[in-house]
């Protein structure tokens, strides 16, 4: 049996009032009232689609032995890198071996289902054993358009594999075409679409149907089958014409987080998929649906394994854990569209060292540090000397990972010296409980909610961006832990 | 066996510029002006030294790498020049190398010169990320100087009990106490006396230091020339001579960054440095027999923990001797008698310099009534390289005999 073994899904903690958007940039195209409502999720200042594709993944691993991992695909169709691996980095941040496919899906927004399939078809027929699929999106609307104020930014996961499956594949149907309701030309830093009736009427109106009704044939099922039909559509009158004329009722359409999220691009149908799975029965059937250059359906059902299935890396709790992000501006120089000034002292010009970074790599993507073999210490970054002096020993480390660590603040501050677009830079030492310590940034937290002694997680973040050359670079920080209710 | 530096140096003469935004000096410059008064004050041609070292600390603002563009600056004549570099300790490093080659017989007079430019980067602070390092880059936390330092202050709150409000009180009679002495002080960057609610009300930098827990980012230079005390004696006949009775250096293992045994809230490089210097120059109660002291003050924290560090202040009781004046001018141990780091200023590879130059003049009594420290027979200087959790500690400490 091939399917879901554990999924993941992530929402950015700060959520930008529509509303502070339209009040900003209304004047501007005043029948943006229509998109107004509610709140979209925005990535942090340090987060792109690799970080949260990294948050995702994390929550699918859920504790699996990575070494069981053979695969590692990425979707994005803002992947912050044009050539080198974005998926290789996110395997490495997931502290995955080098033995693995490593692959990322772009182009169209269905690209987060033609990854979920492509590893469906590796497990199924015996190539890989577990793959972990992450989907992430963070996709710009200009200011004033309609897409600034329905896109929102969120990432999901998938272990895709033959054991302990709590959610079996049962089969898909896949429609391609060319149709450019959205695109972005190899330079575009917005996205731009065409007219949204078209879009409405010939897009989701035509498609969603044609690929449920293909799979319903497919596999011989009606949509009363289904316990939740998970689609992706985010204009609200088609999407009640659409439930109509298919069937599906109110209590199987699955919500899209229009109004909590927002529209997020590959990883739209795949966020809706995992809060879909976090509330399935054993032997109740999903039907997903992603829309973007034609349209993928897959069905899914649910196993007796779902029923133990723990996991609190949910949508659920990640839409929980959220911040106002009380200020639009703020939003907008997070983005790079407003080019606030950081100061001088942030055009001092240092460059990623490739070949450094090479070296470094488990360290600086993965957080390994070491071990001392003669004394068991744990170190943080990795040392050549054991740090015991009553140890001493030299090259006798192993590596160990710390990403998965509780640590402790041993102290903090809040910086307005150090260069940062989100001011005042907040960073300290961490301790962990068993051992080993470092000065990291803290993030998703403000200067006043610090306390030493708190407990923090640590989460893979973008450390600086290059503009010079349009390169992102990425490390580890520190998140306090909180309490959600 | 060694037994220390103690009484085998003594101080022939010293220079120190005036610290400040000096727009119109470059570090040559500055390196110059501090020479010619120190060779007149020690009443000897530059020739007559044999040999020297000289400090800077940053490279790409300043006179770049190596020794050798100080050495070309001052015109030595072809004598050995070498450059020591350590942080913040870097001038203390100088005076100590000239010391030793002294003491060990291989020189009679040797020049010990520190200088640094550092008011052509165009912001506030010290330059970003020019000394950082390729992992630093890729690793360390965004941080700034005041950022790391401002940390003390959480850890030492955690640590002891004190509240952030007790810091913040004892940080501004820190900085009042500095800036009052700095006004008195016509070589000083910042002169003008400030009330402690102006400094607790100043913006901040980095929490909990606001802009006066900040000291000046200052150009200037110091030297001092150094020979045995038979050599000093006979061109000093009719003056007391300063000797250098303990040179002491500590440098992080790296327990207090990687290790888990330190809690942050002190240094734990200084007391060890403190220990051996103390140990060095025979002194047993360092709160009696220390008459005064110029403590590395970069930030109000770091005097304030500082001065248990040097095992003046009793751990975790420094507060009730900075509200009580011990530091001030008029108090059991002044300190920062000069105006410090913090008013003085502090180009950082001259400072060390500058501290022993503070020392030197307030023991020979060439300063004015309003700021001499009374009957001061050994003056200590501190410097602290680098950042809490791994660092340089350098001490000096210089007395009369």
């Amino acid at each position: 049996m091939s399917g879901i073994c554990s999924y993941g899904g992530y929402v950015p903690r700060y959520r930008l009032n529509r509303m502070l958007v339209y009040q900003a940039m209304g004047w501007m195209n005043p029948a943006n009232i229509a998109n107004a409502k509610g709140e979209k999720a925005v990535a942090n200042f340090d987060e792109d689609s690799i970080t949260m594709a990294v948050a995702a993944g994390l929550k699918a691993l859920n504790g699996m032995d990575p070494a069981r991992v053979n695969g590692a695909f990425m979707a994005s169709t803002t992947m912050p890198y044009k050539e080198r691996l974005n998926a290789g980095i996110v395997a490495t941040a997931l502290g995955l071996g080098d033995d693995i496919r490593a692959a990322d899906f772009s182009g169209g927004l269905k690209a987060g289902t033609s990854a979920l399939l492509s590893a469906m078809d590796a497990v199924e027929a015996g190539r890989m054993d577990n793959v972990v699929v992450t989907v992430a999106e963070s996709r710009l609307g200009k200011p004033a358009s309609p897409q600034e104020l329905i896109f929102g930014d969120a990432a999901a996961a998938f272990m895709i594999g033959n054991d302990n499956v709590i959610a079996e594949f049962k089969g898909s149907y896949s429609l391609s075409y060319d149709f450019a309701d959205h695109y972005r030309g190899k330079n575009a830093t917005y996205d731009r679409q065409w007219e949204d009736r078209w879009i409405r009427d010939v897009g989701f109106g035509q498609f969603v149907p044609q690929a449920i009704k293909g799979l319903l044939k497919k596999l011989d099922l009606k949509i009363e089958d289904f316990a939740k039909v998970i689609y992706d559509c985010h204009y609200n009158a088609a999407r009640k014409k659409l439930n109509k004329v298919l069937g599906i009722a109110p209590e199987a359409d699955q919500s899209n987080f229009q109004v909590e999220i927002g529209q997020s691009g590959t990883a739209q149908s795949m966020v809706m998929l995992t809060s879909a799975l976090e509330t399935a029965k054993p032997g109740d059937k999903l039907l997903v649906v992603s829309f973007g250059s034609g349209c993928e359906a897959l069905c899914f059902e649910a196993t007796d394994k779902i029923s133990a299935y723990q996991n609190s890396g949910t949508v659920s709790a990640s839409l929980a854990n959220k911040a106002e992000l009380d200020n639009y501006t703020k939003y907008l120089v997070w983005r790079d569209i407003l080019p606030g000034d950081v100061g001088l002292r942030s055009e001092e010009d240092v460059w990623t060292r490739w070949s450094a970074m090479w070296r470094s790599r488990k360290m600086v993507l993965g957080l390994w540090g070491s071990k001392c073999k003669k004394c068991g210490t744990l170190q943080l970054p990795p040392q050549a000397v054991c740090v015991n002096a009553e140890c001493g020993a030299v090259g006798e480390m192993e590596d160990h990972r710390f990403a998965e660590k509780i640590g402790h603040v041993a102290s903090f501050t809040g910086d307005m010296l150090a260069a940062s677009i989100n001011p005042p830079a907040v960073y300290g030492q961490v301790e962990f409980e068993d051992g080993g310590k470092m000065m990291f940034d803290f993030t998703d937290c403000n200067l006043d909610e610090m306390e030493t002694g708190m407990a923090v997680s640590l989460s893979f973040r973008r450390k600086y961006y290059d503009a010079k050359r349009g390169i992102s670079g990425y490390f580890w920080k520190a998140v306090p832990v909180k309490e959600v209710n | 066996m060694a037994d220390g530096i103690k009484d085998k140096v003594a101080i022939l003469g010293m220079g120190c510029t005036r610290f400040g935004e000096r727009w119109e000096s470059y570090a040559e410059d500055l390196a110059a002006e501090a020479l010619v008064e120190c060779l007149e004050d020690a009443g000897i041609e530059k020739k007559e030294i044999q040999a020297a070292y000289v400090g800077t600390h940053i490279d790409e603002i300043n006179v770049g790498k190596a020794a050798v563009p100080l050495g070309v600056a001052l015109k030595l004549p072809y004598i050995p020049v070498t450059r020591t570099e350590n942080y913040c300790a870097t001038a203390t490093e100088a005076f100590r190398a000239a010391c030793y080659a002294v003491a060990a017989g291989a020189y009679d007079i040797v020049l010990a010169l520190g200088v640094e430019k550092l008011k052509d980067t165009g912001y506030g602070g010290l330059p970003a990320a020019t000394g950082m390092s390729v992992q630093s880059f890729m690793m360390g936390a965004n941080m700034s100087a005041p950022g790391m330092f401002a940390q003390l202050a959480t850890a030492y709150s955690a640590k002891w009990g004190v509240s952030m409000e007790q810091i913040k009180d004892a940080m501004a009679h820190i900085s009042a106490k500095s800036h009052a002495n700095g006004a008195l002080n016509p070589r000083a960057h910042l002169r003008r006396a400030v009330t402690e609610d102006q400094i607790k009300a100043a913006p901040m930098i980095a929490y909990p230091l606001g802009l006066f827990d900040c000291c000046g980012v200052s150009d200037g230079s110091a030297c001092a020339i150094v020979t045995t005390p038979e050599i000093a004696q006979s061109l000093k006949k009719n003056q007391e001579l300063v000797k250098v009775k303990a040179l002491s250096v500590s440098v992080s293992s790296g327990e207090e960054s990687i290790g888990n045994s330190w809690d942050g809230s002190h240094f734990v490089t200084t007391r060890i440095a403190a220990t051996n210097a103390y140990k060095e120059a025979g002194i047993e109660d360092p709160r009696e027999e220390i008459s005064m002291c110029e403590a590395h003050d970069c930030f109000s924290i770091t005097e304030m923990v500082t001065m248990e560090d040097l095992h003046i202040s009793p751990k975790g009781g420094v507060y009730e001797d900075i509200m009580n004046g011990f530091y001030d001018l008029d108090g059991g141990t002044p300190c920062q008698v000069d105006g410090g780091l913090k008013c003085f200023g502090h180009p950082i590879g001259a400072s060390g310099l500058r501290m022993i130059y503070a020392m030197y003049e307030q023991l020979l009594e060439r300063v004015p009534e309003e700021r001499q420290v009374k009957n001061a027979r050994l003056g200590l200087t501190h410097n602290l390289g680098g950042m809490p959790h791994s660092n340089v500690a350098a001490i000096s400490i210089l007395g009369l005999d």
